[in-house]
């Protein structure tokens, strides 16, 4: 089930102001959006297309076809919700090709999309027993020097692979809200998913990123 | 006999919500909660089980935990090759 665009969507100043400076010439604000929406752009084509190669190829077209409706935006929705329904439609296309025809909803649909338990059940008291579904093995609380372990060049690596071992339809959704920083609003825009769904995957990524790290602590025993 | 055939145990459909008092069910709730998803009567029962529960306080500190380590993750790197081309499409596109 697609979101429904917002018939009340009004643009942010932000967003007339960037749009303006790319209508001017504006050489900065243009590879300033490249920089900041390549990435995330990359992760989308992904869902669609087998390689990497393709994925690179899906978002160069999708950089010349804003440049070409560069005059057309009409604020319906936020500038970078446009870029991504622009990037959708390009691999789309290019999926056809390779035989993967699919709506953007369809291969965002947390049905289709490993599911699991955030927590392994083994660690929760069994049915029947007092407490059950209580931990049986709690998580240890971090030592207190983890935010520290947490900016280490070491971590930092652990968790972008652990984000790329995900799923592609978590891998994106927590791209765009925690490592991107977009609120649930406009990833429920710009991917065209219901919020519902948005959160399932959200969850379940974020759910085994966190178990990576706690491998990691309890591994390295910090503390 | 009649037709009572009310199955015992699990029935067929979608799985029951997760329960806010258990603990299996407060790490489920976790990303509705901190989105502020919860209705209020699930979110109550969510917060006096974690007041209660040093398990799921270190839970959702962890997961705060991660979330600002992933907000700190650099997004890959451009090749300069392909910002420099698409800057030059840029310029013949609108520059001056």
């Amino acid at each position: 089930m697609p979101a429904t665009p917002d018939p009340a969507f009004q643009p942010t100043p932000d967003d007339l102001a960037l749009v303006a400076a790319l209508r001017n010439g504006d050489e900065r604000a243009f590879s300033g959006i490249v920089e900041q929406l390549n990435g995330p752009l990359l992760r989308l084509a992904r869902l669609y297309v087998a390689t990497g190669a393709t994925a690179e190829e899906v978002v160069q077209e999708t950089w010349l076809g804003v440049l070409r409706g560069l005059d057309r935006f009409e604020g319906r929705a936020s500038f970078r919700t446009w870029v991504f329904r622009i990037a959708t439609n390009r691999a789309m296309t290019r999926g056809r090709r390779e035989r993967r025809d699919i709506p953007l909803s369809a291969l965002l649909d947390p049905a289709d999309d490993p599911g699991g338990p955030a927590v392994e059940p083994e660690r929760f008291l069994p049915p029947g027993a007092q407490w059950a579904g209580h931990w049986a093995v709690p998580p240890e609380r971090w030592a207190p020097d983890v935010e520290a372990h947490l900016l280490t060049k070491e971590t930092r690596a652990l968790i972008e692979a652990s984000i790329e071992e995900l799923a592609p339809a978590q891998r994106i959704v927590m791209t765009l809200r925690d490592v991107e920083g977009w609120d649930a609003d406009e990833v429920c825009a710009a991917l065209e998913i219901t919020p519902g769904n948005q959160r399932v995957l959200l969850h379940r990524a974020r759910s085994r990123v966190r178990a990576a790290l706690e491998r990691h602590f309890r591994a390295a025993g910090p503390a | 006999m009649g037709s009572d055939t009310t199955p015992i145990g699990r029935a067929p459909g979608p799985p029951a919500p997760p329960d806010p008092d258990s603990c299996d069910g407060v790490v489920e709730l976790v990303t509705e909660y901190l989105d502020g998803a919860l209705d209020a009567e699930v979110r109550a029962r969510f917060e006096a089980h974690l007041a209660a529960c040093d398990g799921c306080d270190v839970y959702l500190e962890q997961m705060r935990a991660t979330i600002a380590a992933a907000g700190r993750v650099g997004v890959e790197g451009l090749a300069p090759g392909t910002l420099d081309g698409l800057v030059a499409a840029y310029r013949a596109a609108r520059g001056a």
